[in-house]
């Protein structure tokens, strides 16, 4: 797997941590991980120079050095910086009597989609939002504007028109005479030096008037993000920025990037296909998420909405009770399944990160576990004890698994079971160590030492 | 000499493009970006790169991960004209090194008949628009082509290809939103043309669920036509920092990508990704994307890439 920039820290200060004591050497292995880390991240690398330069200044302060637990101090500091970089607290949308929301990007970084999941979200505040379409650009763009609105039964604005400085106003006038409340604007993608619709740009803009103007930006993005925010920021001056894509495993360092160059809030974060999947961004959580120290409250958040109360009620009495069948596992793997991907929800629980080190989940091998548990009787599930030789064929062959298979998942869940008897009596079970952390690109280089060249993708 | 489509495709005696035929394009791309994109090394001072220096090597490491090129692939790139005598000629002997982690210049996979390829990738990188112009040139190149809409998720994601079939004369398959995209993929490469394009939607490659569906995709394909998919494309945007390398990786494992396709190059990102997925899946990169017009796909030149990526 990818190691997170949350490892890389990790590994960086938790050397620092186990000292005690800093010294320049120290802090220069660290501060070298962390630019690593960051630059990895893609975080831009102006970026990263100033903030490991603050961070390295405030590490060899006099405070830290005197502390009891100066390893500390450094998470501390970092912790500290990250979120000064991100920003503090949260921050709103701006709104008047008749409220004009402006979506601008580069091609495909999500505007239409978030223009539909922003409406959706606005309603649920009671308000009474319409939608836009002056992205004439793009085939089908409309369409495709028009089709999100039916679905969540938004209205949606669309002109026979070629120029969206026109869609726009006739767009407003519209949403106005029906009476709505707000109005989302949902630009064409361009890129950031493309003159003449740069230009074409700041006209819907003179003529919509918003009061929000937010730059919809690929959480994916690498170091192009600073040139991309500081162009648009130039020429539209937009208030905030909506972070898309960040349901997938990329680390996002273009989010410390565009608020350290512009200055300007992230204010949404887009995690998934499904309509209603916008969140309110935190910038506190992310810089935690960042460090390794977990982001227990998104985690709570979604476990919450994902698992009826009375189901997690009945899997602790079952767990408390030290017994985990097969039905418990189907369950528990079914509340997991709602609650998304599970390498992203691995990684927000504090510590486990650090303690698991290089863990794939491999989310297929759980759908062969489902498909194995399901091929057993219901008696089969209840008793696993009864699950012989002759049994396990016959699951196997069900299932489309191999024996082996089958063998492999009884084994893991005596072993689950014997782990929940020991927590039900309060003793941890015995984790993995942490993995060896990478060394520094300087030093690789210095060192000289070969990496070897990964095989080939994909051609099984 | 730049690579042309002929040499891409394969067609026997092809010629390179004459400098008359690139002229439109590099012309194109230099207006767009004169002013807003400098050299990469002039940017960051490596102009005064000496080579006993160690703030030098640091600057010229900067410069590349400014590119995207990545952590390891720098440090590989670095090792290598650490290794070089003479860096006199810094940018040149750089631009070497670039394009030699690409290999061979590629070509597209078109022979059979029909050949079919199947695109792939994250949410909004241009595969649609990928394929309507790669249509356009297969026509232009005598070929007959149908293009399947296996994007049965994306609102209006068949319209929009409807279009660029149209636009690229090329036949359309199509199905039903919320279909089964493994079915409209069967239809289409039952098609009796010389190549069958299959669309797919967009996913994040961390959806296991959806990269299953892709799987059957596949499979459902390799099914019907023996030996097809003949290419698999992953498209990339030329802006996606290192979790390209992740895309690559899963897409490869999931479809067995055959090659990348880079888009928006038109832009002021220089695709430095696509080195880094070269140089460590060791993945070929095919087609470049530089705009959102019928003409603006070329084929991928390892050297002319280089020397754009080092000088712009
Ligand atoms: N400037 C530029 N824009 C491009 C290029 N290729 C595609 N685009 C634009 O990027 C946007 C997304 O392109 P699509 O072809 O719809 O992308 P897709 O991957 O099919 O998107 P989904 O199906 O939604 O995942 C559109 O606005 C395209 O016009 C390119 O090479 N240069
Ligand atoms: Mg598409």
């Amino acid at each position: 797997m990818f190691d997170s920039l949350a490892d890389k820290l990790q590994g960086a200060l938790g050397d620092l941590r186990k000292k005690g004591k800093l010294d320049e050497e120290s802090i220069s292995r660290a501060m070298r991980e962390i630019r690593l880390a960051l630059l990895e991240a893609d975080v831009n690398f102006t970026v990263v120079r100033d903030f490991v330069g603050r961070v390295r200044e405030k590490a060899l302060g006099e405070e830290i050095l005197k502390s009891l637990t100066p390893g500390q101090q450094v998470v501390k500091v970092v912790h500290e910086e990250l979120t000064a970089l991100m920003g503090e607290g949260e921050s709103g949308l701006a709104f008047g009597k008749f409220t004009v929301i402006l979506l601008a990007g580069l091609q495909g970084s999500g505007k239409t989609t978030t223009a539909a999941k922003l409406a959706l979200q606005l309603r649920k505040r009671h308000r009474k939002p319409g939608l836009i379409a002056a992205d004439l650009q793009r085939p089908a763009a409309i369409d495709q504007l028009e089709q999100l609105g039916k679905q969540i039964q938004i209205p949606v604005f669309r002109t026979d028109t070629k120029d969206a400085v026109e869609a726009t106003r006739s767009g407003l006038e519209r949403a106005r005479a029906e009476g709505l409340d707000t109005v989302i604007v949902d630009t064409a993608g361009r890129l950031q030096i493309d003159e003449e619709l740069m230009q074409e740009l700041e006209r819907v803009r003179d003529v919509a008037g918003p009061h929000n103007i937010l730059l919809v930006l690929d959480a994916m993005t690498g170091q192009e993000a600073v040139n991309v925010a500081q162009a648009f920021d130039e020429r539209i001056a937009f208030d905030g920025v909506i972070l898309t894509k960040l349901d997938g495993d990329t680390r996002g360092g273009a989010a410390l990037s565009v608020k350290a160059v512009t200055g300007k809030p992230i204010k949404f974060a887009s995690t998934g296909e499904k309509l209603d999947a916008l969140e309110v961004f935190h910038p506190d959580r992310m810089a935690s998420r960042i460090l390794g120290m977990g982001d227990v409250l998104t985690l709570i958040e979604r476990a919450e909405a994902a698992v009826a109360e009375d189901e997690q009620a009945e899997m602790e009495k079952r767990l408390a009770a030290g017994q985990f069948t097969f039905d418990d596992f189907l369950k528990a793997y079914k509340m997991l399944r709602r609650m998304g991907p599970l390498q992203g929800l691995l990684k927000m629980i504090p510590g486990l990160k650090d303690q698991l080190g290089d863990v794939d989940v491999d989310e297929r091998q759980l759908g062969r576990v489902e498909a194995i548990v399901l091929s057993m009787t219901p008696q089969e599930r209840r008793s696993p004890i009864v699950i012989d030789g002759k049994r396990r064929i016959r699951i196997a062959n069900g299932s489309g698994a191999t024996v082996e298979q089958v063998n492999q998942l009884l084994e893991a869940r005596r072993q689950m079971e014997k782990m929940m008897k020991q927590m039900g009596r309060g003793k941890m079970p015995a984790l993995p160590n942490q993995q060896a952390q990478q060394s520094s690109l300087s030093a690789a280089r210095k060192s000289g030492v070969k990496r070897k060249k990964k095989k080939k993708a994909g051609r099984k | 000499m730049a690579r042309s489509w002929g040499q891409l495709l394969g067609d026997s005696d092809a010629p390179a493009e004459t400098a008359e035929a690139q002229r439109g394009f590099f012309g194109r791309l230099r207006e767009s970006l004169g002013k807003s994109r400098r050299a990469l090394t002039e940017q960051l001072q490596v102009a005064a790169f000496d080579p006993a220096d160690d703030a030098s090597w640091e600057r010229l490491e900067e410069a590349l991960i400014y590119a995207d090129v990545g952590v390891r692939a720098t440090a590989e790139l670095i090792r290598r004209l650490e290794a070089r005598q003479d860096l006199s000629e810094l940018n040149g002997a750089l631009a070497e090194e670039i394009a030699a982690l690409f290999g061979d210049a590629p070509t597209l996979n078109v022979r059979h008949e029909p050949a079919v390829i199947l695109v792939v990738g994250v949410n909004g990188t241009g595969k649609t628009t990928t394929i309507g112009k790669l249509a356009n040139k297969l026509r232009e190149h005598g070929r007959s082509v149908t293009l399947g809409a296996a994007d049965t998720f994306r609102a209006a994601a068949e319209e929009q290809l409807d279009i660029w079939a149209q636009r690229s004369g090329a036949r359309f398959v199509g199905g039903e939103r919320g279909g089964d995209p493994a079915a409209v993929a069967y239809d289409a490469v039952g098609s009796d043309t010389d190549v069958v394009i299959v669309d797919t939607a967009g996913r994040l490659h961390t959806q296991s669920n959806l990269m299953d569906e892709l799987s059957k995709v596949r499979r459902v394909i390799a099914g019907r036509r023996e030996g097809a998919p003949h290419e698999v494309l992953l498209v990339i945007d030329a802006t996606t920092g290192q979790n390209g390398l992740q895309q690559a990786r899963i897409f490869g494992d999931a479809v067995g990508v055959t090659g990348v396709a880079l888009t928006k190059l038109d832009g002021s990102a220089k695709g430095g990704i696509a080195v880094a997925i070269a140089y460590e899946l060791g993945l070929p990169v095919k087609l470049v994307g530089v705009g959102e017009g019928l003409e603006d796909l070329r084929p991928f030149d390892p050297d002319d890439f280089a020397r754009a990526l080092v000088a712009a």
